[in-house]
């Protein structure tokens, strides 16, 4: 009795009893609460910052969903149009001219700088209507076109009209300009499609994730492809087959030590191995995705390992008890009662893979590319690369725009894990 | 006492025929001896029962009989053990061949997490006793009526095996051992975690099984081993030490040890 309620100093003094309020006690829970606190705290911290770091990166995003548009009434001149060729017709003309029609008054050197008001995928859009649909040759359209990235940022309110004119992108004409084609009622900000549905572009108006969502696709489907049943085979392998002896011991530690390898030396390895001694191509997902496999395997052959281990041994006597051959039992048996946990492992392998970017970047995935890859072993960027290449231009444009690319990895990362979390939890089995 | 054993087995042999012979069987896992020098003969149609107190080898010894020691890497297993004389550690025996002739239930109860059909159903489909599907669903309902489950589980035959009670999954994986129609089977504390209701169910099954096979049951409950044996083996550290008829075990044993262990003064 006088040990449970206590301590060794309180003894000493002669307090003894459930009910006496005893300094050693009192000690006791005051630790407690210390740690309690103590763990709040360190949890507090870590949720303000993944806090602050989110709003950050939300709040300079999402003006990347919409971009500024002009809706212009276009007359499709006949005459500007080939017709053994309507693909080279001076579409840039034509927009031109319907922009200029809200500035009767304006001098040649004026018409000039009105103009860029325009982004050169305005005439490209107009192009893309009149070929999808020649019968509006010679007829009046009204098309969206898109704004360059200055005036995009003047009409998102990222662009100061109170600095001083000389440290301005627009000086003061230029803004003039803009603000009567939005008393024209003309300039709107629909959702900016083009961020997936375009490749990489040197404007930002015209730049897209389609390149890279893509090329990570690729990539890492091929990293699938080649660590999934490597990693799997080497881990029932080592699990089931193998004698426990040094050499497995070996292993083991060697397959935890690859897991801990830094990214950046897979990347300098199939730089040299894939790139220098295969003469596999530069920048090709294909590539990544051998490199990120080199990388997910390890993870792979952990959690199938660890998955294997927990199904119960008494499934496997009940096997083998009933005659089933080595084979049959972990096939049969063990890895359908694993496979959740085996495939929780490699989703969450996969999404970091998805997240890695300096392998991909000493192979040359950080490319300017322009164009989606049709293949793997086509030129493309992956997410993560296109990120840094955005996050490294000068643009104004691409600053938000690489908020926005970030948001659309995290979106792929959290739908990944919740996938995880969603079969764990489905699978589970209590035995 | 060698002498004597020797003699009643020579006398016992005309009247029932001897199953399994082991001869001078050690087993070692690693450097730990768990077996000395056993050398036993097992009745067929008979049960016997291994007693002893905890760690002296009975389930180490039980298992060298259908080969369950190969699964582990440090065991090491010497001496010759022969069923229906034909040596089962031979080069040319395949254990897992042997194992559907020598059928084994374990101390938990352990069904597949599948349907109470594909529990009992798996041992035939891997051993090819079935032709089709109709032949299948006959030797299921066999093994369950053996198991005496049967009208338990008849109307859910596809419910997980994993959602019976623990006496009734123990009966499940009895169905389970018999369906493969082995010779012998092997029980390891069969009911250890079962209720006396479900013991004594399992107990009346290994009474029925008796007409067929030869059964061994390691049990540390003595009024069992008296209950259902007609044969005890009485182990102490890692040596068999007595050998006889279960009621001469119980009413007259030879040895001091066995003496001391059954009055419960070891173990
Ligand atoms: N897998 C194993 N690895 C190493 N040693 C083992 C293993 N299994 C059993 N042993 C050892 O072999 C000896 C006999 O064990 P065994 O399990 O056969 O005893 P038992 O008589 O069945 O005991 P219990 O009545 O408690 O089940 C023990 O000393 C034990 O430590
Ligand atoms: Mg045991």
């Amino acid at each position: 009795m006088t040990d449970l309620t206590t301590s060794s100093g309180g003894a000493a003094s002669g307090q003894t009893g459930i009910s006496s309020a005893d300094l050693g006690l009192r000690r006791r829970h005051r630790k407690e609460l210390r740690l309690k606190i103590l763990g709040m705290a360190a949890i507090l911290f870590a949720a303000t910052m993944l806090f602050i770091l989110l709003a950050s990166i939300v709040s300079s995003g999402y003006k990347a969903f919409t971009q500024t548009h002009l809706e212009l009434e276009i007359e499709v001149q006949e005459d500007l149009i080939p017709a053994d060729n309507p693909a080279r017709g001076d579409y840039q003309a034509m927009v031109e001219a319907a922009l200029l029609d809200y500035y009767p008054d304006a001098a040649d050197d004026e018409r000039r700088a009105i103009t860029s008001i325009l982004s050169s995928g305005a005439a490209l859009k107009l192009r893309d209507n009149v070929l999808s649909d020649p019968d509006l040759i010679g007829t009046q359209t009204t098309v969206n076109v898109p704004v360059s990235d200055n005036y995009d940022q003047l009409n998102k309110d990222l662009l100061d009209r109170d600095l001083p004119e000389n440290r301005r992108r627009l000086d003061d004409s230029q803004i003039a300009y803009f603000d009567r084609l939005e008393d024209a009622g003309i300039v709107s900000a629909p959702i900016n499609w083009t961020l997936v549905t375009a490749a990489d572009s040197r404007f930002p108006e015209l730049a897209g994730l389609k390149g890279a969502l893509i090329g990570s696709f690729w990539a890492l489907l091929v990293c699938f492809l080649i660590s999934f049943p490597l990693g799997i085979g080497a881990a029932i392998y080592l699990e089931e087959f193998a004698k426990k002896n040094r050499t497995s011991d070996f292993i083991e530690v060697n397959i935890n030590n690859l897991a801990a390898v830094p990214s950046v030396v897979f990347g300098l390895l199939a730089l040299a191995v894939f790139l220098g001694w295969f003469g596999m191509p530069r920048s090709a997902p294909l590539v990544g995705g051998m490199t990120l496999a080199l990388m997910t395997m390890p993870t792979i052959i952990i959690s199938t390992r660890a998955a294997l281990k927990a199904v119960p041994p008494s499934i496997r006597e009940a096997a083998l008890g009933v005659g089933a051959s080595k084979h049959q039992v972990v096939f049969g048996h063990v890895l359908p009662l694993a496979m959740p946990g085996i495939l929780t492992g490699t989703i969450i392998g996969l999404a970091q893979a998805l997240g890695e970017t300096a392998p991909l970047l000493l192979i040359g995935m950080n490319a300017f590319i322009t164009s989606a890859p049709a293949s793997p072993v086509d030129a493309a960027t992956a997410l993560p690369t296109q990120i840094y290449i955005w996050a490294d231009s000068p643009e104004r444009g691409f600053v938000s725009r690489t908020s926005a690319a970030i948001m659309v990895l995290l979106t792929f990362l959290v739908a990944m894990n919740a996938l995880a979390i969603f079969l764990r939890s489905k699978f589970e089995r209590r035995w | 006492m060698y002498d004597a054993d020797q003699n009643r087995t020579e006398r016992k042999v005309g009247q029932k025929d001897i199953k399994i012979t082991a001869r001078d069987v050690q087993v070692y896992y690693g450097t730990n001896h768990a077996i000395k020098d056993v050398s036993v003969e097992i009745e067929d149609k008979t049960v016997t029962a291994f007693i002893g107190p905890s760690g002296c080898g009975k389930s180490t010894f039980l298992r060298c009989l259908n080969r369950m020691n190969d699964t582990i890497d440090i065991c090491r297993v010497e001496g010759n053990i022969a069923i229906d004389g034909e040596d089962i550690y031979d080069r040319r025996v395949d254990p897992v061949q042997l194992r559907a002739k020598v059928g084994m239930v374990f101390q938990k109860p352990n069904p597949f997490p599948k349907s109470i059909y594909d529990n009992v159903a798996y041992g035939p489909k891997i051993h090819g006793l079935a032709k089709n599907k109709s032949e299948l669903d006959d030797i299921v309902e066999r093994a369950l009526r053996r198991g005496a489950i049967w009208d338990e589980v008849k109307d859910r035959l596809q419910a997980p095996g994993t959602g019976l009670s623990g006496g009734q999954q123990q009966r499940l994986c009895i169905a389970r051992a018999v369906a493969t129609e082995p010779e012998v089977l092997l029980m390891d504390e069969p009911c250890s975690a079962l209720d006396p209701i479900a013991t004594g169910q399992v107990e009346e099954l290994i009474d029925e099984l008796k007409q067929n096979y030869s059964v061994v049951i390691v049990t540390h409950s003595m009024q069992q081993a008296a209950r259902v044996s007609q044969k005890t083996a009485f182990f102490h550290l890692g040596n068999l030490v007595e050998y006889d008829d279960t009621e001469k075990i119980f009413t007259n044993p030879q040895d001091s040890r066995t003496e001391s262990y059954i009055t419960g003064r070891i173990g």
